[in-house]
């Protein structure tokens, strides 16, 4: 058996462009219900707290919030508030957008982590973004604090937290 | 030498056109807890984990991702499959049948009520570029398949709302179903046309709800559970992918599909040999076209055996107690697991009001909707 | 032990390129026709198919599985399309095991395909959705900015350089100037993967590897059939799959927990202990160049944190005690994701037979292992072949 001929050979760009094609765009919308857990993690953020869920069997406390212990498969026993700070677990510094279009030269660059919240299990982390900070010093370890939206302007959602900063 | 395979667990939520209060995280979970407790299993038994779910009807990418944590499957073997429940059930069934496992779970939910643009999901799955650009509802091919079918067989419109009237009116005895209703075949036949000869009572409505079946060996079976259901056949087939090469008035994936399980199960007058069936019904006239392909009607006369109540519970061969996903709901990828579940339910004798008396045999069958040519049967057993 | 063995007794594969002008269905049927005419069967000689593909969002097709079928030669057979992301493509094989295993067919096709030039601007794009649609989608994330963080969190754990991990790259691009299915073969040196654009610290453009369109397929079958087709059958001794929580931001980045569960299944299958001292050639999956470290850590190859000084004291090029991706990996070849599991399936399946060709390695391997990864840092495949 000998696999070296093989087929296609791909547009060029020019090619490309000179081909017919035909364009869709999607018009596809979502409304998903949050349900028991995610539903009060979202009402606790707009009341400017981060809610984790406590499971009496493997006591961890978990984030973010939920119904259910995935790994007791039983009900979570109560959601308690953890703290509004953390240690940074990775991070990067990212200078493309969603759709891979590049971020100007002159537009601050995205600092992704993931975050280890205090007062939730070791190792309990949510990704958010990093802001207030030079990128070239965040590193592994930093401590950080939420910003939080204005308590008028939050509305149930991740973002209201806007992003944590070293403190 | 094949195990036989059985269903030793079966959960459900019951189905309603909104589940608000629940994620779906939260709804798959509260099936998954029912049916290990039906099977008096911990998730950790349970070898392998088998989702049916498309993304487009979850609004992910790769869902995937999100199905471990509510079946209490984290950090173990699962997998996804973008196909109707009882396609995923004939996985589980294989997976049984290589010696390699013993207790399989399949998840399906549908969480229709999220997607709130359901046309264009499903004029989405139109091919790209023959058919989508004409820009018509994806039900146009659901009308087009209805008039060659009628028109070929000789099934009259009015037997067509005949199936919605049963149905629906079987649904009143499930208290799982989301669109139980008592209508009259002139209600049917005067609803709002979509493309016509269908009318807007012809389609079936969706609805929300999960479902969780629990598969094992016969050894593991026995040891189990009292009343374990054997699949006794079970089959899927493709026919035609390309709806501009179909014959419209017959169901190959239907016929082929039978023709494997009913060999399967040794079934060989399925009309005598079954007691009941569960037949896709998403459109009212799929109801008679399955039934003649599948061979439990001859050709032009699915409609006649409804006309005259041989398909309705206490006749011939009940089709559909249990509503039927015009009675029930339509939840795409668990459809054929509604089915599933209430021939379980028939086989334990647990149907309550709408037990089949003395069922034995039971046949359920799906189909994965327009644009597809894809569909599977199962023939389930209590011995 | 009564179990049926499944052997892969023929293979097709297309190129790979940044953009097709076939549509999905007709790149399922170019590999899909190649793998049988190089088993010397026909269409109808096949029983069942099962197909792998990544997401629908890329052909902007929903329910695609249903879409390719015609081009998968699907019509008029049981069909059906498996699903576990990035993973799909090693999977698909072991889907494809199971309609055999089971005694459902002596024949099954298994047929990857992906179309990824469909999504604009970018298939990137395409990625957005896979975050949890409530707690993070709202921060606009791109696919990037997990790779970067669990690259970090890797190199990090194990003090490792950029050089270090960039070595990968180096290693795979060029040894796909011997495949005939690769995108863009040109060969690159460390300071090319080094100074190519940063697109999110600390990963490079060329540490990526490139979107692609493609397809292959392999056909499986039973003993009996097998040996009556060919006198070099290549077994599927080991099977495994495991899938972690969605919770991903909840669990330590540095290490596939995953894959090592995944690779423990296949290995207790094919009675492997010591996969370290019995695997002779791997494709571990590279969709990054780290990926391919932490992978082959998780496969058991190596002590954890010992991947990159292995890969730089060329232990893993195809002269080496252990080479990994041969074939030239997802960062060689290209990557059409599903479509790249079942290429590297399929380079297991040419190095075991001896055919390989150029990039055939020395000592007549007996066993190998093929590997994938998907979702959010969650599902490991693995396969073992043996001779």
């Amino acid at each position: 058996m000998k696999i070296d001929n093989v087929p296609m050979k791909g547009l060029s760009s020019e090619e490309y462009e000179k081909a017919l094609k035909i364009t869709w765009k999607p018009n596809l919308h979502y409304t998903w219900d949050n349900g028991i857990g995610i539903g009060k993690y979202l009402q606790s953020l707009k009341e400017g707290k981060i809610l984790a869920s406590y499971c009496e069997k493997c006591e961890r406390i978990m984030l973010p919030a939920r119904a259910f212990c995935e790994m007791c498969f039983r009900p979570t026993d109560k959601y308690v508030p953890v703290k509004d700070t953390g240690t940074v677990n990775t991070f990067a510094i990212c200078h493309v957008n969603w759709d891979a279009s590049r971020l100007k030269p002159d537009e601050p660059r995205h600092i992704p982590a993931v975050i280890e919240i205090d007062g939730a299990s070791s190792g309990q982390g949510i990704m958010h973004l990093l802001g207030n900070v030079d990128p070239a010093k965040v590193h592994i370890g930093m401590k950080v604090k939420a910003v939080w939206k204005p308590a008028t302007e939050r509305e149930g959602s991740i973002t209201d937290i806007l992003f944590f900063e070293p403190y | 030498m094949k195990e036989r395979v059985a269903i030793v667990g079966i959960g459900v939520t019951g189905f309603s056109s909104v589940s608000p209060s629940l994620s779906f995280k939260e709804l798959t979970y509260t099936a998954a807890v029912k049916a290990y407790q039906e099977a008096g299993l911990h998730p950790k038994e349970i070898d392998s984990f088998i989702t049916a779910s498309e993304d487009f009807m979850e609004g992910y990418s790769i869902f995937d991702e999100y199905v471990p944590d509510q079946m209490g499957a984290v950090m173990r073997p699962v997998h996804t499959v973008t196909a109707d429940f009882i396609q995923a059930l004939g996985i589980g069934y294989m997976m049984i049948n290589t010696g390699r496992f013993r207790i399989i779970a399949v998840e399906a939910h549908s969480k229709a009520s999220n997607v709130k643009t359901l046309d264009e999901v499903k004029a989405f799955a139109l091919d790209p570029v023959y058919i989508r650009p004409l820009k018509e509802n994806a039900d146009f091919l659901a009308g087009l398949e209805m008039k060659r079918f009628l028109e070929e067989t000789g099934n009259t419109e009015e037997q067509c709302a005949q199936v919605v009237v049963k149905n629906k009116a079987n649904a009143l005895n499930n208290p799982h179903a989301a669109h139980a209703a008592s209508l009259t075949i002139n209600d049917v036949l005067s609803s709002h046309p979509l493309s016509l000869p269908l009318k807007e009572l012809d389609a079936a409505k969706p609805a929300d709800g999960a479902i969780m079946i629990v598969l094992a060996s016969e050894k593991e079976a026995k040891a189990l559970c009292k009343k374990p259901i054997w699949i006794r056949g079970i089959s899927w087939f493709s026919g035609q992918g390309n709806p501009w090469c179909r014959n419209f008035a017959y169901a190959d994936y239907a016929q082929l599909s039978a023709q494997k399980a009913f060999a399967m199960a040794g079934i060989t007058n399925p009309l005598k040999d079954l007691d009941f069936a569960e037949i896709c019904d998403e459109y009212s006239y799929k109801e008679l076209q399955h039934l003649e392909s599948i061979g439990i009607a001859r050709k032009g006369e699915a409609g006649f055996l409804t006309q005259t109540g041989a398909t309705k519970l206490g006749g011939l061969l009940p089709v559909n107690v249990s509503g039927g996903s015009l009675g029930v709901g339509h939840t795409y990828e668990a459809s054929g697991g509604m089915k599933v579940v209430e021939a379980v339910m028939q086989l334990r004798h647990e149907a309550g009001i709408r037990q089949v008396p003395n069922a034995k045999t039971g046949l359920v069958q799906s189909w994965r909707g327009v644009p597809t040519a894809t569909g599977a049967i199962a023939i389930l057993s209590n011995e | 032990m009564g179990f049926r063995k499944v052997a892969i007794v023929g293979a097709g594969i297309t190129k790979f390129v940044r953009r097709a002008q076939e549509t999905g269905p007709e790149m399922s049927y170019l590999a899909s026709k190649m793998a049988l005419d190089q088993a010397g069967l026909k269409l109808k000689d096949v029983e069942m198919v099962t197909l792998g593909t990544a997401p629908d969002a890329f052909d902007g097709v929903h329910m695609k599985g249903e879409y390719l079928l015609s081009g998968a030669g699907g019509n008029n057979k049981p069909y059906i399309r498996n699903f576990v992301g990035g993973g799909t493509g090693v999977f698909a094989p072991i889907h494809g095991w199971m309609h055999v295993a089971s005694g459902a067919c002596d024949i099954c096709l298994v047929v990857c395909s992906e179309k990824m030039s469909s999504c604009h601007p970018h298939p990137q794009g395409a990625f957005l959705t896979i975050f949890d649609h409530t707690t993070e989608q709202p921060l606009k994330p791109t696919l990037i900015w997990i790779f970067a963080l669990e690259m970090r969190r890797y190199m990090e754990t194990y003090g490792l350089t950029k050089a270090d991990v960039a070595r990968v790259a180096v290693k795979n691009k060029n040894n796909a100037l011997d495949h005939p299915s690769a995108q863009v073969a040109e060969a690159v040196t460390l300071e090319d993967v080094l100074n190519s654009e940063v697109l999110a610290e600390p990963v490079h453009r060329l540490d990526i590897s490139p979107a692609s369109d493609g397809a292959a397929a392999v056909v499986l079958a039973s003993e009996d059939v097998a040996k009556r087709l060919t006198d070099k059958p290549v077994w599927i001794d080991g099977v495994g799959w495991n899938l972690d929580t969605a919770y991903w931001a909840t669990k330590d980045l540095y290490y596939p927990r995953y894959v090592e569960k995944a690779a423990r299944m296949a290995y207790e299958m094919a009675g492997i202990t010591e996969p370290h001292k019995e695997i002779q050639v791997a494709e571990p999956y590279d969709p990054f160049d780290y990926k391919e470290l932490h992978h082959m850590e998780g496969l058991l190859l190596c002590e954890r944190g010992e991947a990159a000084r292995l890969t730089a004291e060329g232990y893993t090029a195809r002269t080496g005690n252990l080479p990994t991706c041969p074939s030239g990996g997802a960062l060689g070849v290209g990557n059409p994701i599903s479509a790249t599991g079942l290429m590297k399936v399929i380079e297991i399946f040419l190095q075991l037979r001896g055919e390989a060709g150029k990039r055939q390695i020395p000592g007549k391997p007996r066993v190998g292992v093929a590997q994938a990864w998907g979702d959010l840092m969650q599902v490991g495949t693995v396969i073992v072949l043996r001779r």
